[in-house]
Formats: C-alpha cells, structure tokens, sequence
C-alpha cells in the first residue's frame, strides 16, 4: 500500500516537473515603439517576457475576452512576464502607444 | 612696380578676392540651401498618403454594406429621443464634428468632451479620446447605449428597426439576403460606412507630390517649423498627423482622460489622444474639452508648454515662437483641408 502510495506521488512530481519543464518563455522586445513580433503562438502555461529596450515608457495590456491583463507601467531597461493561462486568441497592445500590438495565439 | 601699375594689381587683387569669396559664399549658400531641400524631401516622404482604405477580414467593404450604414448613420431613430442620429454630433458639415466646445446628448445634456471627428477613422488604432475603444464596429454601439448620448438599448432599437420594412430589406442587401437585424450588423455596417470617409487632396498634398506652387512660402516655413522647432511632428506624424497615442498636454481640466482606464501608469493621467489635423480649420473650436477657439490660440498654447505636472508629456516644452513662426504654423494648418464634394443626404426607409 505504501509502495503504491509513494509510487503515486513520485508519478504526480514527475507530472508537475514535466509539465513545468514544457512551459516556455518568448522573449518579445519593445524598440522603436514596436514589439519585436507581430504574432507568436504558445501552448497554455507558457510566458512571455516583455522587455523595454527602448528610452520610453512602455506598457501591455490585453482587453480580449477572458484575457485581460494590465502590467502598468514599465520603465525603459525593465522586463516583465506574463503568463497564458487559457487557451484562445489574445490581442495585446501598448496603452501608451497602441499602434504597438502584437497577437498572441494560445494553444 | 610704379604707381598705376600697382594700383592695377590693387584693384585686380580686390576683385579677384571679392569673386573668390562670392564664389565661395555662393556655393556654401547652394550647398545649405540643397541640404535644407534634400531634408525637406525626406520629410515629405513621410506624409504620403495611402492609396486604399483598410477593411477588416472580419467585416470586409460592400457597397451594400456601405449604404445601410449610412442610412442608419442619418437616422435619429436610433436615439430614444428619434431627435439624434450619429450625424448629429458627427456632421459633414462641421467637418465630421459638430462645431460645439461639448457633445450634446440626450435631453440636450452637455457631455464631458468635445465630439472628435470621424475623419480617417479607418486608419485610427483605438477609438474616442480615451481610446477605449478598439475597433469602429465596438465604439459605433458606445454612443447609442450610452444613456447620456442617445439613450438606445439596442434590444430596443433592433426591435424598432426590424418593424421598418425599408430596413429589412436594406440589411438583407448587405448581409447576404438575411433579414434579420442584429446589433452586430448594425455596428458593422455603420463602421463599413465610417471607413469611407476619408480626407480628400489637400494643398498640402500637392505640394508633397511637387506642385512647388501649391503653399504659400509662410506653410512651407511653418511646415518645417512643423517637424523641427516647434516639435509638433513628434506627436502629430503620418499623413493623418497623429501617432494614435495619448499624451497630457498640460490643459487646466480634471479630466483623467485615458488616466482613468489605466489609473498605474503616471503619464496617461490627464492624456488624450492625438486627434489628427486633417481638415483641421474647419473642426474649432480645438483640444478635447473645446477650451481653444482658433489654431492661432493652439499654437499659444503649444508655446507656452502647458500645466507643469508629473503626467505632462516630455515632449512639451516651452517653444519660444515669434510671432511671425506662429502665424506661419497657422498657415501650414490651413493647407491641411481638402475640397471634399458634398455628402448627399439619404432617403430613411419608412
């Protein structure tokens, strides 16, 4: 019963470590008031950094459906991530300068 | 050498010198003057104008589309009231505007801000002076629900437009022979209408395409005080002279403006967006809350660098403009305005 048991959890780590391993990380620069890509597609789970490698303050910020998020404000030499949690089409954009935009397709 | 001769060789040296040196000065001059020509010529590259209007994937161009929004555009049965129709605060004749400091909305309520043009509205990224809008199909339902502007919850307008049989026959046209009307297609076909209202050639154009004639020498000055000492070209850039950004321009009003939907980032407190300057002359009186009455207080304004505050953006600065440079940015203004043919009034269906 205890083998089993302890079968179980390690199967249930191994799970977890895997799944943590497959997640991935994009990394999108903001330069010249433009992201560095216009569509990216990622698995459920998977991070984007957003890094500001320009000499204005930038922002991101998603309005579609089931995927609003708001990172406020993000100063020039900064990164931040984000994580896509759901499956779906995500718009994302600069408040600031919102020709800035990039799409994010979750899968 | 004896007396004349050396008077000669005087004389002869004195021209010699002189020609030299206009020779010199002449070419330096030529050199500056093409370099400032060659400037002049890359600035202009930067505001051609685009040769089609962009439609969406999702809500491509007909001409029947097209029509049924701008039926429903001219109606003002879409307001509760039956008294306002879009083309109220949104009219040709002003321009796309309409003319007041204020919108004005249901029961003549004065509104919080002064009613943009739709001008080149196709090209915009987000919509209204808050841009919280992302598309024209979204913000052409935001006035008529709004219950201070024209007060129409839209199960209520689709059940007054479907009892119009003009109607159902004009979104049959444009929806593939269905009759039925739903708010999405009434958003679709008034944004479908809203994108072919675009600017025509303005003198400024003319002269972007090398008619030297078609600005006055004081636009030209005021064009390139434009793009350089002024500074108005950092926001107001494109052949629609906006970035699509926001910026606070340092006006006296409580308005947070895009502050208010994005209250974590100091710098859009008090930030609107760049309205564009087409047609401009015709659109007083000017900024978001109406306060300037000509382009000539603009430009005073600008001058001036605005409120002094944490949100102000970098790029206002106090410009030290004589007065001579501000009335020749009003000119480069003025040739911004096209001679549009007339907008013909539409038949509402009954």
């Amino acid at each position: 019963m205890i083998e089993k048991m302890i079968a179980a959890t390690m199967i249930g780590a191994w799970l977890v470590i895997s799944a943590a391993a497959a997640a991935d990380e994009i990394v999108i620069t903001q330069k010249g008031k433009v992201f560095s890509e216009k569509k990216v597609t990622l698995q459920v789970g998977d991070t984007i950094s957003f890094v500001n490698d320009d000499e204005s303050t930038h922002n991101v910020y998603s309005r579609s459906k089931g995927h609003k998020f708001d990172i406020g404000a993000q100063r020039p030499g900064t990164a931040i991530s984000h994580q896509f949690n759901k499956a779906g089409k995500v718009k994302v954009r600069c408040a600031i300068h919102p020709r800035m935009k990039v799409t994010v397709f979750v899968e | 050498m004896n007396g004349p001769s050396l008077k000669f060789a005087i004389v002869l040296g004195c021209i010699l010198g002189f020609s030299a040196y206009s020779l010199a000065e002449s070419s330096s001059n030529q050199a500056e003057r093409k370099g400032k020509d060659d400037q002049v010529v890359v600035l202009k590259a930067g505001y051609e104008r685009p040769t089609e209007i962009p439609f969406p994937e999702d809500n491509p161009f007909s001409a029947a589309k097209a029509e049924l929004g701008k039926t429903l555009y001219f109606d003002p049965r879409l307001s509760r009231s039956n008294m306002q129709s879009c083309a109220s605060c949104h009219s040709p004749s002003f321009a796309w505007g309409d003319g007041l400091a204020k919108g004005v909305g249901d029961h003549m309520h004065e509104l919080g801000r002064r009613s943009p043009t739709i001008l080149n509205a196709a090209w915009s990224e987000v919509l209204m002076w808050d841009g919280r809008f992302d598309t024209l199909e979204e913000q052409a339902l935001g006035p008529i629900e709004a219950d201070v502007e024209m007060n129409m919850p839209l199960d209520e307008l689709i059940a007054k437009l479907s009892k119009i049989e003009g109607y159902r026959e004009l979104f049959a046209a444009a929806f593939q022979g269905d009759r039925d009307i739903t708010a999405d297609k009434i958003a679709m076909a008034i944004a479908t209408y809203e994108r072919t209202i675009v600017s025509g050639e303005a003198p400024f154009d003319r002269w972007v395409n090398a008619d030297r004639q078609a600005l006055s020498t004081s636009a030209e000055r005021g064009f390139e005080l434009f793009n350089g000492k002024a500074r108005c070209a950092a926001c107001h850039s494109g052949w629609r002279f906006t970035d699509d950004s926001f910026h606070d321009i340092g006006l006296a009003d409580d308005d947070l403006g895009r502050g208010t939907e994005f209250p974590g980032i100091l710098k859009m407190q008090h930030a609107f967006k760049t309205p564009g300057l087409r047609n401009i002359d015709q659109r007083a009186p000017y900024m978001h809350d109406g306060s300037l009455a000509t382009l000539a207080e603009v430009v005073e304004h600008y001058d001036g660098g605005g409120i002094r505050r944490p949100s102000l953006s970098d790029e206002m600065k106090p410009l030290d403009l004589t007065k001579q440079e501000k009335r020749d940015l009003v000119a480069f203004m003025e040739s911004l305005t096209s001679d549009d043919e007339p907008v013909t009034y539409v038949q509402l269906p009954r």
